[in-house]
């Protein structure tokens, strides 16, 4: 051994002990960086770690159920599987996305667009990639948990309506929520959430809904779920039931009376103003957008000519043809101009202002002498013209808005449309002319500018025959808040209307055809033209297009009807012949079942019910879900909307 | 010269606060992995300890002198197996680090710290005036740049930083002036953007997600923060053991081995905590104490070599578990499971038992 080290003993005991003391202070200092995080933070750490530890996994709450007045479902639940994306790791999403796409049968450029659509939103937030799992989609992501951490699956409730578009107007449906809602919903609703979108649906939406819950999991660091740990969870509220004044036997009637054509019937209880039948043809069916719709569909919808997303029963505002003499009749009976004497001579046409007007019985020799019951019952224009022309539109408008048209009758659906009752100060604001006097004689007989709904002229003629009780149109049963309107009338005068009403069909009307044996089957028929006849005369003949359209209102009994139909056939030309036959169906059903009822033989359990693909309603159970006592069975009493009629 | 004999002449002390830290490093690995695929791991640590322990005794009986005798040799026999790693070492983990010795694959970087400390210490001891010229300090620095150099070249940033304490602690007792001392932390700045230049992508991110760590919520700055909230979620008291979240659920990154702390931490809270930082803390005072007795600088300078690199070690790890440095990837002395990381740790403290052994022999 070299001695390189020389037993050289000096050591520097000076530095030696600083080096002691660095090593006290450098320990004091990590000390020091510990009790900040575990002392002092330790709360909001010990939060972090839970957010880690603990996903929530929403459980979505079912919307309540629609029950037709005897109890049976009508628009259900069923379960399915929506497969969510979760997004918080923005590298990885880009790395299996084509994988995902292909692994669940989705083109990668819509999954693309979908997450560029959604790029605003938090990136905690999972998006909805396919609405609707299969068995083959559940295998793919159950086997590609630990490799694509990125898919979960969340149990959903899909609606059910049923099928081939059965009261689907009534009903609306639902979808997912557009970005407004979410927006403006303060963070209730999320993307992939389903909401009203028109209908009962929308209306009730508050309702329908329930409130989500959420299941809290563990989850480890590459996301999978600790099915060992158990954690509490928030149960899903389920959104209350409705139950609604459609009587699903009078539906059933209505919807095939209607199969193939284009209209709309709606029946109400005019004592109630509960509406028993709704019918608007043709009709989407909402199962088709109770997933998800697509554009291409959503476009054929609106495109689509006959106008499939119309609700008729409320938003089709047509002329109502010979209806409306109903309206003439009132209010020359309780205006006494002319006075009820007056009579006409009807020829088959009159000539008024320089201009000939045609009466149905045209070339046919006339109605001869009328008074006002044969003008109601035979529907003669030639008299109406007249009384028309003496009363003078202030009256007639007057009377047409206290009788509830040019009004929305404030039924519980979105969007109702109000109608236009002509008058003249209506032409100085929108057209800024005078009022022709020629104008007068149109409106006398339901042509010109007047329009209304058939709802309209179902509230007009049940409100008449119950003597001036004018009851708001409701789908809510037990509605506690129904809106409610007089209309003074004379009882001669809803004598002497009713009389004729009753006429029309059982003492050799135009809808004499149409008689029930052993029932005060009443009504008025109405043929409304689409375009004017000249211009008819010259470009339509024959034109399916060009058609009238068919009118029938009819009630039962006389006075103080307990059911009153209103029946519109597009292009289904004569009243008497399209309409007035369905009206009567209805109305016989409607008594057949009371028959029944009154010798106890109906119950509403054993009716076999095919309609459509043949999927039948059950009678209302006890909806099978998550949280048994917050669960409500009983028919919920809402408000309905205030009713915006003038008086 | 005569060799050192009984028993008693061990710094028992020592070894038992080493035996204690072991003892954590064990009971939080079994904890970290117990119930993971990784299980097991814990008893291939305790078989790394009892050969780290044979070997610190069988070092410290050959005295450090014929040790030191050897520095040139051992220099190049280190500067060698760093360049055989350059050229032929396995690759793991996207470094080239490790070269296959009896089987397992050692870390060839491990045994050159422990020749740095070795040849350090020579040159240190050779060194006769009370102040360190400007001529030796850079000779000493150029000892220390060369293997610097080549272990950066793998690349193991952080090993190769651990040279740097050893060099300044040598310097520093060797007669460091102090107006050498103020220019080199000068340089040093200015070096700093030159530095940055040569960094590897991964190092540079290390480094701007320490300094911007929500800007990297799943890099190293994840890693970061998991490890913060895990210590911060352990509160005064701990979890308890077994019992920690983001031990359990993997959120801690390699939580049996550089973040090792942090899984203690989080079961064993701030009291825990104290138990091991209280252990480590002693541990490098009893090195500098050994320090203190020794029969000359050459074994003062040998053992301060072995308290800079540990020291160092726990610093630089402790203060990354709680988000005070960046990443590096260095190891907690005995706590991290690791079978290269322990051996050196045995190996060096065997050269302080050597020096303890010798210093009433003459």
């Amino acid at each position: 051994m070299s001695y390189w080290f020389r037993n050289d003993n000096r050591l520097p005991q000076v530095r030696l002990a600083a080096a002691s003391y660095v090593i006290v202070g450098m320990i004091t200092l990590l000390l020091l960086g510990f009790w900040k995080l575990q002392v002092i933070d330790s709360d909001k750490y010990g939060q972090l770690a839970e957010r880690n530890r603990v996903r929530s996994i929403p459980i979505i709450a079912p919307r309540g159920r629609m029950l037709d007045r005897d109890g049976r479902v009508l628009v259900d639940n069923y379960p399915s599987f929506s497969v969510l994306l979760l997004r918080d790791d923005a590298a990885a999403v880009e790395k299996n996305l084509p994988a995902i796409a292909d692994g669940l049968g989705l083109s990668l450029d819509d999954l693309k667009d979908q997450l560029s659509n959604t790029e605003k939103l938090p990136k905690f937030q999972p998006i909805v990639i396919k609405p609707e799992a299969t068995p083959a989609d559940v295998a793919f992501i159950e086997s590609h948990r630990a490799d694509i951490p990125l898919l979960e699956m969340l149990m959903v409730h899909r609606r059910r309506y049923l099928p081939g578009g059965f009261m689907s107007h009534a009903s609306g449906y639902v979808g997912e929520v557009s970005e407004q809602q979410i927006e403006a919903s303060n963070g209730k609703l999320r993307p992939g959430d389903f909401a009203g979108k028109s209908g009962l649906e929308r209306q009730y939406n508050d309702l329908l809904v329930g409130t989500d819950g959420m299941r809290r999991v563990v989850v480890n660091s590459v996301g999978k779920e600790m099915k060992e740990m158990r954690l509490t969870q928030q149960e899903a509220i389920p959104g209350k039931q409705i139950q609604l004044t459609i009587d699903y036997d009078l539906q059933e009637v209505a919807e095939k009376a209607l199969e193939g054509k284009k209209g709309a019937i709606v029946a109400l209880d005019p004592r109630s103003g509960e509406v028993l039948a709704f019918v608007s043809r043709p009709a989407p069916d909402p199962n088709d957008f109770a997933i998800r719709v697509s554009k291409e569909e959503w476009q054929r919808l609106n495109e689509d000519e006959d106008h499939p997303l119309m609700n008729r029963v409320t938003q089709a505002q047509l002329a109502p043809g010979s209806v409306f003499k109903i309206v003439m009749a009132t209010a020359m009976l309780q205006e006494k101009v002319p006075p009820e004497s007056f009579k006409v001579f009807c020829p088959g046409y009159a000539t008024w202002y320089g201009r000939m007007f045609k009466c149905d019985s045209y070339g046919k020799g006339g109605h001869g002498e009328v008074t006002i019951q044969k003008a109601i019952i035979h529907s003669c224009n030639v008299f109406f013209y007249a009384v028309g022309q003496r009363m003078g539109i202030d009256r007639i408008s007057r009377y047409a808005t206290l009788l509830g048209l040019g009004a929305k009758t404030g039924i519980d659906l979105p969007s109702e449309e109000p109608g236009l009752v002509p008058s003249e100060p209506w032409v100085q604001r929108v057209f800024h002319r005078k009022w022709y006097p020629g104008e007068t004689i149109s409106v006398s007989v339901g042509q010109g500018a007047v329009t209304t709904t058939p709802i309209q002229l179902a509230y007009m003629i049940g409100g008449i025959a119950s003597g001036g009780d004018f009851k708001q149109p409701h789908f809510l049963k037990d509605a506690p808040n129904v809106g409610e309107r007089r209309v003074e009338l004379s009882d001669d005068t809803v004598e002497k209307v009713t009389q004729g009403m009753y006429d029309v069909v059982n003492e050799g009307g135009t809808a004499g055809a149409s008689r029930l044996e052993g029932i005060e089957f009443c009504g008025k028929t109405g043929t409304a033209q689409v375009i004017g006849e000249d211009a008819k005369a010259r470009y339509g003949k024959g034109d399916k297009k060009f058609r009238n359209n068919a009118w029938f209102v009819g009630y039962a009994p006389r006075r103080n009807p307990e059911i009153v139909v209103s029946v519109l056939v597009e292009e289904g030309g004569h009243g008497a012949a399209s309409s007035a036959p369905i009206a009567r169906e209805i109305v016989k059903a409607y008594y057949d079942k009371k028959a029944k009822k009154g010798q106890g033989q109906y119950t509403a359990n054993d009716q076999q019910r095919k309609f459509g693909n043949g999927a039948p309603a059950e009678v209302a159970e006890e909806p099978k879900a998550v949280n048994k006592p917050q669960q409500s069975a009983a028919v919920v009493a809402a408000d309905l909307p205030k009713k915006p009629h003038a008086n | 010269m005569k060799d050192a004999q009984g028993t008693r002449d061990y710094d028992w002390w020592l070894v038992a606060i080493l035996a204690a830290i072991c003892a954590l490093g064990v009971i939080e690995i079994y904890s970290a992995t117990h119930g993971s695929a990784l299980v097991g791991m814990h008893t291939k640590q305790i078989r790394w300890l009892v050969v780290g322990v044979v070997l610190m005794f069988a070092l410290s009986r050959v005295d450090y002198h014929l040790i030191m005798d050897q520095a040139p040799i051992l220099y190049i026999v280190g500067i060698a197996a760093l360049l055989a790693v350059l050229l032929v070492g396995h690759t793991r983990f996207g470094a080239k680090r490790w070269i296959p010795i009896l089987g397992e694959f050692l870390q060839v970087s491990e045994l050159v710290k422990l020749i740095i400390i070795i040849v350090l210490a020579r040159f240190f001891a050779e060194v006769r005036t009370d102040e360190l010229s400007l001529q030796d300090l850079i000779k000493a620095g150029l000892i220390v740049g060369l293997p610097l150099a080549l272990i950066l070249k793998q690349p193991d940033l952080g090993t190769a930083l651990v040279l740097m304490p050893m060099l300044v602690v040598g310097a520093f007792l060797a007669g460091l002036q102090w107006k050498h001392a103020a220019a080199i932390v000068l340089i040093g700045v200015m070096m700093l953007p030159v530095g940055w230049h040569f960094m590897k992508p991964y190092q540079k991110e290390r480094v701007t997600s320490f300094l911007h760590p929500e800007e990297d919520a799943k890099g190293s700055g994840y890693q970061v923060l998991q490890s913060k909230i895990a210590v911060g979620s352990g509160g005064f008291w701990g979890k308890g053991f077994g019992n920690g979240s983001q031990n359990q659920l993997g959120y801690i990154p390699v939580r049996y081995s550089d973040f090792i702390m942090s899984a203690w931490a989080e079961e064993q809270g701030f009291k825990g905590v104290l138990l091991a930082l209280g252990l480590y803390m002693a541990l490098l005072l009893r090195l500098v104490q050994n320090a203190q007795r020794a029969k000359d600088r050459a074994g003062m300078f040998l053992v301060m070599g072995v308290a800079a690199a540990l020291g160092f070690h726990v610093l630089v790890n402790v203060a990354m578990v709680i988000g005070a440095m960046p990443v590096t990837g260095i190891p907690l002395p005995l706590m991290s499971y690791g079978g290269s990381a322990t051996l050196f740790v045995f190996l060096a403290i065997g050269l302080v038992m050597n020096v303890r052994l010798r210093r009433f022999v003459n």
